[in-house]
């Protein structure tokens, strides 16, 4: 049997359901992966003025994850129009612009911007300080997230899909303003606001205190917040959050993600993307699975009879 | 073109893009030359009270690895201790033939600690190979290399490169104390002169090294400099570069997450052109010229 990947994300049909997680994904993983074989490229996170990002340490690792405080280092548009795209076009999956801007204004003209040939969707990332709601992120409340979101639908014809912050009270409600601004999918989540202290030096491990926690350690909650956006909106979800495994994957898939993003786990294996693909391909052959849509939000929600017992009729 | 050719896809939102499969373009020619492979432990064993000696067995793309350049071994995890990200490590040889790759390394970490545990026999999971290695112009009759610490692994791999390209080298290797000096037999067995310097001996600090450094010059043996492990050492080479014109090359650590150039963690101040600009170590590097770095 062949299984039918593709799914389908606000208008953009994907060969497969797995692409990279923005900041997680650059031209240098083409030495250990086969870059026709992902669903889709998404960029690191790209900001209208050069920026160098967050001073040193920028990283740490903890049992089952990492904190960063990158921030966004970006060469800025120009850059990108030059070398970034060019390099992108010889690819055959569709290529999705991850932006930012401290303002709203900022992220509509961003957006206007990079509306052109080679640009398949855009990506808002709206988890990082919004200047003029003193550095809150603009997705920790529904007005701010409804607000940019409504700027960025008018100054784009592209699929515009929108990051959401796992760092916010009621990430449902943001989702609601999110699809009822315009947007055509949600990307949940970013990373989750952390911190580590160093206990030789009594100082925090990040250079710049805190930073934002991923990989495995994440996943559970992720897919909690996957699932309940899933619940709340009707725009596809794409899920983001400690997926290193097909298996984990498949969860999110479940839980209601019509995409998933992987991002630390490159760091660990290069490969982790295309073990992924290949690995949802044959849970779906196992079980007699055609299409992996199929997946998507079938998790099991109501009471239903005892199942049988493990033992006698073990899973696999 | 390529730009041309994705033209068409980016049209409206709702317009359907073209999936891969029915894509027009057709499938490139790709090969790997990064891989993440479990290779055969055939050595780990203690060199001297600090240091490690790490042979494995390893494919065809990682066996051609070249001096300078670094693999990210995945450390199995000491008791208590669970490190999560691949740890950087310099080629220390590699016997292409013989498919075989070496390290050196010196237990620091949760990392190192779960790499001394391994025996032979044992998978390791080791990532590459990584980074711009050393750029050795045949053409040079004789370069000094310079190293402290684990800087002197690095540095390996280029004696015996040059030494194939029928370059002399002479190697000035510093550490604490005497008992610590790695890698001299194996730099005098690729025919190198080594001379060592120690904190112990109060031979190893930089004003010494620096009258070394200009004998040698004045022997016409240092045509160009190569050198790890040690800013106050690069530093001092720097200033004679500059008097003298003599080229260099330095390989720089940082701490790395993706070792790929993927996550901008590992990014160092570089002095390029009048102007200091951040590179990436992992992909940029690890080997940059002596004049752009910054200690
Ligand atoms: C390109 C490169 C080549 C290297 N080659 C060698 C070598 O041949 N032999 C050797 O003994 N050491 C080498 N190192 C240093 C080695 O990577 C670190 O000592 C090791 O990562 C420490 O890990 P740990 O778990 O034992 O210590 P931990 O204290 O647990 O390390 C914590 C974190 O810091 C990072 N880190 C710690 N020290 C360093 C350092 N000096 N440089 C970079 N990252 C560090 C680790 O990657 C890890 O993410 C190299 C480093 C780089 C960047
Ligand atoms: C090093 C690093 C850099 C990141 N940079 C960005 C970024 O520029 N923009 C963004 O939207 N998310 C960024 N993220 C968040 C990831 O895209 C992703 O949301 C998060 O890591 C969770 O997924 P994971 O657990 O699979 O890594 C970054 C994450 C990491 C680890
Ligand atoms: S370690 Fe990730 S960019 Fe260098």
């Amino acid at each position: 049997m062949t299984v039918d990947l593709a799914v389908g994300i606000g208008g953009l049909r994907l060969a497969n359901p797995v692409m990279p997680a923005s900041g997680t994904f650059a031209e240098g993983l083409d030495k250990a992966v086969d870059f026709d074989r992902l669903g889709a490229f998404v960029t690191k996170t790209i900001t209208r003025e050069l920026r160098t990002g967050n001073p040193l340490p920028r990283v740490v690792e903890r049992p089952g994850g990492l904190i960063n405080s990158i921030g966004i280092p970006s060469k800025g548009v120009p850059y990108f129009l030059a070398h970034t795209l060019p390099y992108y076009g010889r690819f055959r999956p569709p290529l999705v612009v991850s932006i930012s801007a401290p303002t709203a204004e900022g992220f509509a003209s961003l957006a206007a911007e990079l509306t052109r040939p080679g640009i398949a969707a855009i990506e808002a990332n709206i988890s990082c300080p919004n200047i003029e709601e003193d550095g809150k992120a603009f997705a920790m409340r529904a007005a701010s997230t409804e607000a940019v979101v409504r700027q960025l639908r008018a100054a784009t014809s592209l699929p515009l899909w929108v990051k959401l912050t796992p760092n916010t009270g009621d990430l449902p409600e943001v989702a609601r303003a999110a699809e009822a601004a315009g947007a055509d999918a949600l990307v949940v989540a970013n990373t989750i606001l952390a911190m580590a202290i160093d206990l030789q030096t009594f100082r925090p491990s990040l250079g710049s205190v805190m930073g934002g926690l991923s990989g495995p350690a994440v996943k559970p909650i992720v897919l909690r917040q996957v699932f309940q956006c899933a619940q709340a909106v009707d725009i596809p979800v794409i899920g983001c959050g400690g997926i290193s495994t097909a298996e984990d994957a498949i969860e999110y898939l479940l839980a209601g993600a019509s995409a998933v993003q992987v991002g630390t786990a490159t760091f660990v294996q290069p490969a982790a993307m295309t073990t992924i693909i290949d690995g949802i391909g044959r849970f779906c052959e196992k079980r007699d699975i055609a299409r992996v849509a199929d997946l998507i939000g079938a998790v099991v929600t109501e009471e239903a009879d005892q199942p049988d017992l493990a033992w006698v009729a073990p899973a696999e | 073109m390529a730009i041309e050719q994705s033209v068409s896809m980016a049209t409206a939102k709702d317009s359907f893009f073209i999936a891969a499969a029915d894509d027009a373009r057709p499938p490139r020619d790709w090969t790997e030359t990064v891989v993440a492979e479990r290779g055969e432990v055939l050595l780990n064993q203690a060199v001297n009270a600090e240091y490690r000696h790490l042979v494995v067995r390893c494919g065809p793309v990682a066996a051609k690895a070249v001096a300078g350049q670094f693999f990210q071994l995945l450390c199995p995890h000491p008791e208590g201790e669970q490190p999560f990200l691949r740890r950087p490590m310099s080629l220390y040889g590699v016997d292409p033939a013989k498919s075989e790759v070496e390290f050196l390394y010196k237990v620091t970490g949760a990392g190192t600690r779960g790499l001394a545990l391994i025996a032979p026999g044992d998978r390791l999971d080791i990532m590459g190979p990584l980074g711009k290695g050393f750029d050795l112009d045949p053409g040079l009759r004789h370069i000094v290399a310079v190293g402290r610490g684990a800087g002197l692994a690095t540095l390996a791999p280029l004696a015996k490169a040059a030494r194939a390209n029928g370059t002399r080298v002479t190697a000035i290797f510093s550490a604490r104390r005497p008992d610590l000096l790695v890698s001299v037999d194996l730099f005098r067995g690729h025919g190198a002169e080594v001379i060592t310097v120690t904190d112990s001996q109060g031979t190893s600090g930089p004003a010494h090294v620096e009258r070394i450094l200009r004998g040698l010059i004045a022997d016409g043996r240092a045509e160009a400099f190569f050198t790890c492990g040690s800013s106050r050492l690069m530093r001092v080479q720097q200033r004679l570069a500059r008097e003298f014109a003599i080229a260099g090359q330095v390989a720089m650590e940082q701490q790395m997450a993706c070792g790929l150039g993927l996550c901008f963690c590992c990014v160092r101040d570089f002095h390029v052109g009048g102007e200091i600009v951040h590179r990436r170590v992992c992909w940029d590097g690890p080997v940059f010229d002596l004049m752009e770095a910054l200690p």
